[in-house]
């Protein structure tokens, strides 16, 4: 399941709603939070393409599903006003063994990085794309 | 009236041009993305600057596409810079 939102979401919750009973023996969670980038506490914003954004998660959920053996699995990202500390996405995988929940969950959060139209703006400043997500998203994409 | 899309500029992008959404005229029946880019290039060194940025992204009907399409009236066609999300 996917959901692009403004409101908050609660970890425990979410963990809850990962557990298939009997079934799942291992959940990750993953939150990225928002960081003091400038040191500044200055105001924080995330724009997003409505639409496309939510086909982008769509597809990344299905290709995970397709890639490991998944139970459950969640991702949640937030747009609008945030402040620093907030949480800003929750990429959350239910499995039987830990290691498809584990890749799954950082497969899910590398490419959301480098394909969701997701853009951050910190005062006034738009957050510059990173090198390094680019090389963390390209080394599962290689195969 | 000639058939139009609509073209969608994100975040720096639509920052830096001051606009964020507009209706763009079809002069021809195979005008592709290269050609749109060209077009709005025309409109000043600033229009010039951002459109033949090698990290400029388009998508096309909400989906990431090649310049090279050819368009179709209705269309929604999307630029934006990198994307910064998660």
């Amino acid at each position: 399941m996917i959901s692009v939102q403004h409101k908050d979401f609660d970890q425990n919750e979410e963990y809850e709603q990962l557990v298939c009973a009997g079934a799942s023996g291992a959940i990750v969670t993953f939150v990225g939070r928002v960081r003091d980038f400038a040191n500044n506490n200055k105001s924080f914003e995330l724009q997003h393409y409505p639409g496309m954004t939510e086909n982008v998660l769509e597809a990344i959920e299905q290709e995970a599903t397709k890639r490991w053996s998944l139970l459950s699995s969640k991702i949640i990202h937030r747009v609008g006003k945030l402040k620093i500390n907030d949480q800003i996405v929750f990429i959350g995988t239910s499995s039987a063994h830990r290691r498809d929940a584990f890749a799954a969950c950082e497969y899910m959060i590398d490419i959301l990085k480098t394909q969701a139209p997701f853009w951050k703006k910190q005062g006034g400043d738009w957050v510059a794309a990173q090198h390094s997500d680019q090389e963390a998203a390209q080394s599962w994409l290689k195969g | 009236m000639n058939p139009s899309i609509t073209i969608l500029y994100f975040a720096s992008l639509g920052e830096s041009l001051g606009v964020s959404e507009e209706l763009f005229q079809l002069e021809r029946t195979d005008t592709t993305i290269d050609d749109v880019k060209a077009e709005l290039s025309q409109r000043g060194s600033q229009w010039q600057q951002q459109l033949s940025s090698p990290s400029l992204q388009c998508a096309l009907n909400q989906k990431v596409a090649d310049s090279t399409i050819r368009l179709t009236a209705g269309d929604e066609l999307a630029f934006f810079p990198p994307v910064t999300g998660g």
